[in-house]
């Protein structure tokens, strides 16, 4: 019955049908083969590489390769930006010559060949603030992403494999999870000197923990497998038994967990700027945009200096969603077939 | 499972204790200026005195010792120094409670009614257009960061409805119209995140024997997938209410301050600014309170349904 089969396995089962009647010709397929001795100490795991196999199945993928490109784009053009020309400074408060020959603020100029995509209520170049303040978003992101899976990975691996440590750090998790995150990085960011270094800190003081659990649920399953235990009887040392054996397991979840931890921050940066504790004011980012373009809202015509934040801030975050998706399936070892 | 509850309950006390510790310790760093509004024309005299009349002069222990031995004796959380002069916390909270479990009920409600629904239909049509448009709507609501969609819903959403900006205020309280965009933001979150879920659950169910066994009975497709499979993949779903239910009273923080809303998430950020450190610790505990009673049911309410389960033996692992 149809039913019993699972989906994928017959479609593999398909596939490897049809590859071996485009190989082979009708009259090879039904030929005696010769032996080759070579041939038959051949092992099918040799020509397996799980890095190769990844990556061939991430490119498979091409709505996620197209979003990378996009975001290696982005990444790239928030560097290059300020090297074009005719660029300007993101916190220079641009003056005008009104028609009285006085020199005013430009306040809230509509986009032009010269500030393209106009100024703000004090005359600063959106165009420039925008890029900025993407550069400055995506590395905060990436910077607490960082951070979140090195500490969780060690102390996760702690956490597993030294069973002394398990009590205290259970407990620790039981504490920690239960303060919601968000009164942490309001305190944390109130309290401390506001800058990128405090809301990084805020924000990856309690994120950590979950990547810990994480590793640490997957450290206590694999730990005493068979293999494992026979590795360690043959003398590997603990660190190779970890770095080789269990870690290569996890990459698939940890990858995605990154990849969705960096919308997470990003998305906390917006939120902290709402509330106005967010970044000192030279220091543009995407929610400092969104904060200041939703006053104008209101007023239909100013309305797109908060639309192109918007629209950047929602690329990078849907690309990093969808490629995290996207690698976390490649890396599984059962989609490589 | 009573001996069970009773340590578990042991246990929430202890992370009580410990969270508003750290939380405690944390609001006395705040700097000192921020107590005094007229800081710079303060002479040291008079910092001095403003200092001894809070109590922040003396050593933290002896502080933290005051704060829980009120706590614990006379159930005292204290007074508000500036948010209202000298009101005791718990009167400033009271009124305010209600409207934030108000709102955190009814959005746990319309995700509830919306989200179930949307993961079975997903998972009924599995790899068909609905369930290929279903995650195309649940990926934009988990990607796009909730910061930016409350602000369109609320723009886009009062001019559709036809009502002010500012809202919810004292006068527009019991009119209805009013909380369906609050509502609405609150629970797009929940709604993607539970038919997600759902139909992740009911998927791996269908493959499952008992399935097979109630096809071969005879069982019509509609009858299997509600009375066979959804019951199965809304076990493990059920433990997460509680606790989504606590995300979402928490998660008011910028729905309340975007709407003005009379509840306990604005207030937070509020009193934070303001320094007004006994507001602050009473509102962690009672954000914490909820957060581990919020854990604590959903374990229970996973027995209840699941006789399968049983919690004691675990140990509390979970």
């Amino acid at each position: 019955m149809a039913l019993l089969k699972h989906p994928r396995v017959d479609a593999a089962e398909q596939r490897a049908t049809e590859a071996l009647k485009r190989e082979l010709s009708e009259q090879e397929l039904f030929s005696v083969a010769p032996f080759d001795e070579a041939e038959t100490e051949r092992t099918g795991a040799e020509s397996y590489s799980y890095w190769r196999s990844t990556l061939r199945a991430f490119r498979h993928n091409r709505v996620a390769m197209f979003l990378l490109s996009l975001l290696v784009i982005i990444v790239l053009f928030t560097f290059i930006q300020p090297l074009l020309p005719g660029q300007f400074d993101p916190n220079l408060a641009n003056n005008t010559v009104n028609a009285k020959g006085q020199t005013v603020p430009m306040k809230n100029t509509p986009p032009d060949s010269v500030h393209w995509l106009g100024t703000n209520n004090i005359g600063q170049d959106l165009w420039a603030r925008l890029w900025a303040g993407t550069r400055n978003s995506l590395f905060i992101g990436i910077a607490v992403a960082l951070i979140e899976a090195l500490v969780g990975i060690v102390m996760g691996v702690l956490w597993g494999y030294v069973r002394k440590l398990d009590f205290f750090f259970t407990e620790l998790y039981n504490v920690l999870d239960n303060i919601p995150t968000t009164i942490v990085l309001i305190l944390v960011s109130f309290i401390l000197r506001p800058g990128m270094g405090t809301l990084i800190f805020a924000m990856s003081v309690t994120g950590w923990i979950g990547m810990a659990r994480f590793v640490r649920n997957q450290v206590l399953i694999i730990r005493d497998r068979d293999y494992n235990v026979a590795s360690r009887t043959l003398g590997t040392a603990t660190w190779r038994i970890i770095l080789r054996n269990l870690l290569p397991y996890l990459v698939s979840v940890i990858m995605l967990r990154m990849a969705l931890s960096i919308p997470g921050a990003i998305g906390s940066e917006v939120f902290i700027t709402y509330i106005g504790l967010g970044l000192p004011s030279d220091v543009p980012s995407l929610g400092k945009l969104i904060t200041e373009g939703r006053k104008l809202l209101t007023s239909p015509s100013k309305r797109y200096q908060l639309i192109y934040p918007t629209i950047v801030l929602s690329v990078v975050t849907v690309s990093f969603y969808i490629i995290g998706n996207a690698f976390s399936d490649a890396a599984d070892p059962r989609n490589h077939l | 499972m009573g001996s069970y509850i009773a340590k578990r309950l042991l246990r929430s006390v202890l992370t009580l204790v410990i969270i508003l510790t750290i939380v405690f310790i944390l609001v006395r760093q705040m700097p000192l200026e921020g107590y005094f509004p007229n800081f710079e024309k303060m002479t040291p005299e008079q910092i001095k005195n403003g200092l001894h009349s809070m109590g922040l002069d003396q050593p933290l222990p002896v502080q933290l010792y005051h704060f829980f031995r009120d706590l614990i004796t006379k159930g005292d959380l204290g007074t508000s120094r500036i948010y209202r002069q000298n009101v005791p916390v718990a009167e400033i909270l009271a009124p305010k409670i209600p409207v934030s479990v108000r709102l955190g009920t009814m959005s746990l409600i319309v995700s509830l009614l919306l989200g179930l629904p949307m993961g079975t239909l997903m998972a009924k049509y599995k790899g068909k257009f609905f369930d290929h448009f279903g995650t195309g709507v649940i990926v934009l609501i988990e990607a796009v960061p909730a910061a930016v969609y409350y602000l369109f819903i609320q723009f886009y959403g009062t001019e559709a409805l036809g009502i002010g900006m500012t809202m919810l205020g004292d006068k527009d309280f019991n009119n209805w119209q009013y909380w369906i965009l609050p509502v609405l933001s609150m629970s797009l979150g929940n709604i993607a995140y539970y038919a997600m879920w759902l139909r992740r659950y009911m998927v791996d169910e269908s493959t499952k024997d008992y399935v097979l066994l109630a096809r071969i009975k005879g069982a019509g497709e509609g009858r299997i997938m509600f009375r066979h499979i959804f019951r199965n993949a809304f076990v493990p779903m059920v433990q997460y209410i509680p606790t989504s239910f606590l995300n979402t009273v928490i998660g008011s923080i910028y729905i309340e301050s975007l709407y003005s809303i009379p509840g306990m998430g604005g207030l937070l950020v509020d009193v934070i600014k303001k320094q007004d450190n006994a507001m602050v610790q009473a509102i962690v505990l009672l954000f914490a309170c909820v957060g581990v009673i919020g854990l604590l049911l959903g374990d229970l309410m996973m027995v209840a349904l699941d006789p399968r389960i049983s919690l004691a033996k675990k140990g509390g692992d979970k």
